[in-house]
This record gives C-alpha cells, structure tokens and sequence, in this order.
C-alpha cells in the first residue's frame, strides 16, 4: 500500500464516555467528508466506538488519532486507538470472538476488524496496547480481497 | 435528524402507554445513560403493571456490542418480570453493522417500527 | 565534469546528473504526450509534475536500487503517477500503450546525460547512459503498474453499477418483497444484495423476504455465510427471511459441506415461499370453482 498525500490527523483524548462520544462524531464526519456511503460510515463509527471503548475500559484511557488517507485511486480513513495500560497477554485469543475479560460481549476487536479492510494490534504486555484499523471508500479493496 | 452535542446527556424518556412502556432513543447515547435507562425500564416494570416494552431505535445511528448487550439484558430482565420487548425502527446501515459485528440479538423480538410493535404486542404469542 | 571523478559509480552520475539538469530534463518532459495530455490546464503544472518525477528518480539512483519498482524513491510519485495513468485509462489509453508513453520520456533524457561527457565514448558515459536507460524502464513498470492498477478500478466500478442494475427486489404482495439470485455470489454483489432488499423492506413495510436462488449455480460456505447474514439483518429489522429455490444439487452440497443454515426458513421454489408468507399472515389461496376446476 502505498500511502501518500495525508492531510492532518486528529487527536482526541479517549477518558469517559462523553470522549467516546466525540471519537463517534469526529469519525462520522471525517468519513461522511471521505465520500464513504451510509452503510460503511455506519460500520466505521461503529468500530471506533468499539475500540474506543477498549482504549477507556481496558487500556484505562488514551487517546485516538484520525487520519484522512488518500493512495492516488481512492480515500479511507485510518484509526489508531493508544493506551499505556497493560497490554494484551495473548493476543490470539482476545482477537477470538466471544472472549471477554472486561464484562462486555466479547466481540470488541474480532467484531471491529471485520467492520473495516486492515487492522493490526500493536500491545506489548505492561507497555500497552495501539489498535489500527484502516477501511477504503467503495468496495474496491474490499472485493478484491474477499471477506476476510 | 436530532443529534445532541455529545458530552451533554441527555435523559431518555420512557413513556407509558397503557400497560406498554415505550421508549424512544435519539442520537448519541452515553454508556452511562444506556445503563441509566436500563434501571429506570426495569424498575418501572416492577413497580407498575407492564406487560410490554417498545424500544424505538429508528433515531439511533449505530448500535455497537455495549448498547447491543444493554438491550438484550433490557429484554432478559422484563421477561423475567413477565413483560416482553419488541425493539423497532433499527435503520438497514445499523442492522447491517450489528450482523458483520457478530451481533445478531437471537433473544429478542423485531419489528419494522413503533406501529408494528405495538401489533405485536397485542397479538401476544411470540 | 563527471568524467573527472572516476570513483563515482554510474547510478550516482545519473543522479547528480538528474539533480543539476533538474529544470532542462523537467522542460523537455513537459511537452511529452503523457504530461501534455494530462496536465492540460497549465504548462508550468506539468514541469512541476516532471520535476517531482525527475527528483524521484534520482533518488531511486542514489539508492542503487535502479531495477527495484518498490525502490521507496517511486513512493512520493507513485500517486501522481496514479493519477495520470487513470487520466489516459479514461481518455482510453490502454496501459501498454500509457506505458509506451512512458519510454518515450527516454530521448529528450538521454540527449541531455550525453551532452554532459566530453567523450560520450567513453565507459564511464557508457554506463552512464545503461544505468539512466534501467532506471527510465523501471519508471515504465512503475507506470504499467499503476495503469493497471487504475484500469481495475475503472472495471470495478463498471461492475459495481452492473451489480446494482441485476440486483431487482420486487413486491410480490402486501408485505412480501422477493429478490430473485441470478449468477454468482460475491462478497460485493451480497453487499448490494443485503442493502437493496433491507431498503425494501422499509419502503414496502415489508413483513416477508424471499431470497430466491434459483439462478445461483453453486453454493459454498461463503455464499451460505452471506445468505445467513442477510436473513439476520433483516430479522433484525423485523422482517422474516424465506430462502427459496435450493435445487437437490445445491442441497446436497450444503449437507456434505457441514453447513448449518439453522433455524433459516427454506422452500423448495419462489411459489412455496410465498405460499408460506401468505400462510403467515393468515391469507389463504383456493382455487375457485368456476373455470378452474370445469377442466
């Protein structure tokens, strides 16, 4: 992938609910400013919440940073989630659908990365954990991939 | 459409209507205020005769795994008390979402909106 | 003189070559077809677009990397490049031909690298003048790349608008919508699939969804899984999903692949499902006894 002609990223503190609230907004905005349709603005938002809300529950807070993605045949959106907490043991099995340790319904991050086209988890235990997840306009690097 | 400002709440009115709660969702909903409204439905339930809950959601721009398990215990809780809970009005984007999430809220019961909702309710069965 | 400097290699003569002649190289480029064509609007836009092109690659010289297309020299141009491949693909230029283009950039080049040795005989001028021809080569697989790159797009889209054209949800009856499956099961073709009939569902107040697949000819786990997805989504929606026209075949297929398609509502044709819709909803058919039953 050849990334090129960013615009600025965004920062935004991820402490409370009311952050993740304005993690919501600002990723609908930037992707409805993208040129993503209805329903992938729908999914990215949703994954942001999803992930922003691991950054508060699991990784104690953080901060979220937005970038606006342009490789030259088309836009996306880049999300990358950062906390200092600690870190994910084995990441193989929190990546496993149904898998909780915060309470919720598991599906925190296998759920958010089918929501999007690339994703990575960055965690080092005791170090914390960076989440980033990218998604394209259209359904032009989706198809071509498949699902999954 | 009526999008609050996020970071001030907004309290989530419950109607009643007849022996039917309805409740009806609007924009941006803090965790706080979904697990807020999760009490306020349950207690209404006990303390006054409910026999139905509709949850309108045709104002709500995404449902993501914490909204998603606030309703599905919504809907466990009221059967225990003897109500049921249709939820209505969820928007194609959203249900689309919640299907690629792995959230298919098997337990609860769905109808297109409010109207429908209320049919369902009064035919009983489920 | 470069020639004074026997120590320099020939990929580092092409680039402090390319870094002094910047502006003649850039000048000469700017009245090729494939920047003229592009960068319609204003000259001096096409000799930056060259210059950017120019410094580019005397970087990918620097580097040494003269036959690596991934040589991160290419990245700052990789996009502008983009751009004007997609320029000539919709002006209907095919990527070889954009490619052709391309090498004709080499002249006006090699003219100007030969004007810098007093002896163009000489070996240093004649690797000089390898290395530049490498390197505008790889420039042309680059370019090649990225035509082909935007061509695909141009095809997906064209599909994509064929996917929505082929994907018809028709109203069937009061509170029933069909979709009839004609061809292959993609992932994309699902995703309009799945949106197209939820909208429906809204517009016609839809209580019953039929996807019908009749025309689907195989079915693997990955349509199965589509299938599944969007009879939970309409569900979600308060709609009840019917799946109608699985062939034994296709049936067949589905048990030996292990797939469960659970508590999904399944009918051997269009005619049964909505049979079964009507039932639902407490509308029951019978032929009438005049005409009918006389034959």
């Amino acid at each position: 992938m050849h990334i090129s002609g960013q615009a600025s990223a965004t920062s935004l503190p991820i402490g409370s609910d009311a952050d993740l609230a304005w993690v919501r907004q600002h990723v609908r905005q930037c992707a409805a400013q993208l040129g993503f349709g209805l329903v992938q603005q729908t999914k990215l938002v949703t994954a942001a919440s999803e992930l922003a809300r691991n950054t508060l529950v699991h990784g104690g807070g953080g901060h979220a940073e937005i970038t606006p993605l342009d490789n030259g045949l088309t836009r996306g959106l880049r999300m990358r989630f950062a906390d200092q907490g600690p870190g994910i043991r084995d990441l193989e099995l929190a990546m496993t659908d149904g898998y909780t340790s915060g309470g919720g319904l598991g599906l925190g991050l296998s759920g958010a990365k089918r929501l999007v086209h690339e994703f990575r988890v960055d965690t080092e235990p005791g170090r914390g954990t960076t989440v980033t997840a990218v998604a394209w306009v259209a359904q032009v690097p989706a198809s071509r991939k498949g699902l999954q | 459409m009526n999008h609050p400002v996020p970071g001030q709440p907004v309290q989530v009115p419950v109607l009643a209507l007849g022996d039917v709660l309805l409740v009806s969702l609007q924009g941006e909903l803090h965790d706080g205020m979904a697990e807020q409204l999760q009490q306020d439905i349950t207690s209404r339930i006990s303390t006054s005769r409910v026999t139905g809950v509709v949850i309108d959601i045709s104002g709500v721009d995404i449902v993501d795994s914490f909204l998603g398990r606030v309703l599905a215990e919504i809907a466990s809780t009221a059967r225990l008390l003897a109500a049921r809970t249709v939820l209505a009005g969820m928007r194609p984007a959203v249900a689309i979402t919640l299907v690629e999430l792995g959230l298919t809220l098997p337990g609860l019961i769905t109808a297109l909106d409010v109207d429908r909702a209320m049919e369902v309710l009064s035919q009983g069965g489920s | 003189m470069p020639e004074q400097d026997a120590a320099e290699s020939a990929p580092q003569v092409v680039s402090s070559f390319l870094e002094r002649r910047r502006e003649q190289v850039a000048q000469r480029w700017a009245d090729a077809l494939l920047f003229r064509s592009v960068f319609t609007l204003s000259r001096d836009e096409a000799v930056e677009a060259c210059k950017a092109v120019v410094d580019a690659l005397s970087e990918v010289a620097v580097s040494g990397r003269l036959e690596d297309i991934d040589a991160p020299g290419f990245g700052t141009v990789r996009e502008q490049l983009g751009r004007m491949a997609a320029t000539r693909a919709r002006a209907g230029s095919t990527p070889s031909q954009i490619a052709d283009e391309v090498a004709g950039l080499r002249v006006p080049a090699m003219d100007l690298l030969r004007d810098e040795f007093t002896d163009p005989t000489s070996a240093q001028a004649q690797e000089s003048v390898l290395a530049l021809t490498v390197l505008l080569g790889t420039l042309r697989l680059v370019v090649m790349e990225t035509a082909l790159d935007a061509n695909s797009e141009l095809i997906e889209r064209q599909r994509q608008q064929l996917l929505e054209v082929a994907t018809p949800v028709i109203k069937l009856w009061e509170s029933t919508v069909a979709v009839p499956l004609i061809g292959t099961l993609d992932s994309a073709r699902s995703q309009v699939v799945m949106e197209s009939l939820l909208e429906a569902i809204v517009d016609q107040r839809a209580r019953y969804a039929i996807l019908d697949i009749t025309g689907v000819p195989t079915v693997d786990s990955l349509v199965a899984q589509h299938l599944m997805k969007t009879v939970a989504a309409a569900r979600l929606m308060g709609a009840e999903c019917i799946v109608s026209g699985i062939r034994p075949a296709i049936a067949q297929t589905i048990v030996q692949l292990g797939i469960d398609l659970g508590s999904v509502v399944t009918r051997a044709s269009l005619a049964d499902a909505l049979a079964y819709a009507l039932g639902r909803q407490g509308i029951e058919m019978t032929r009438s006894d005049t005409g009918a039953s006389a034959r």
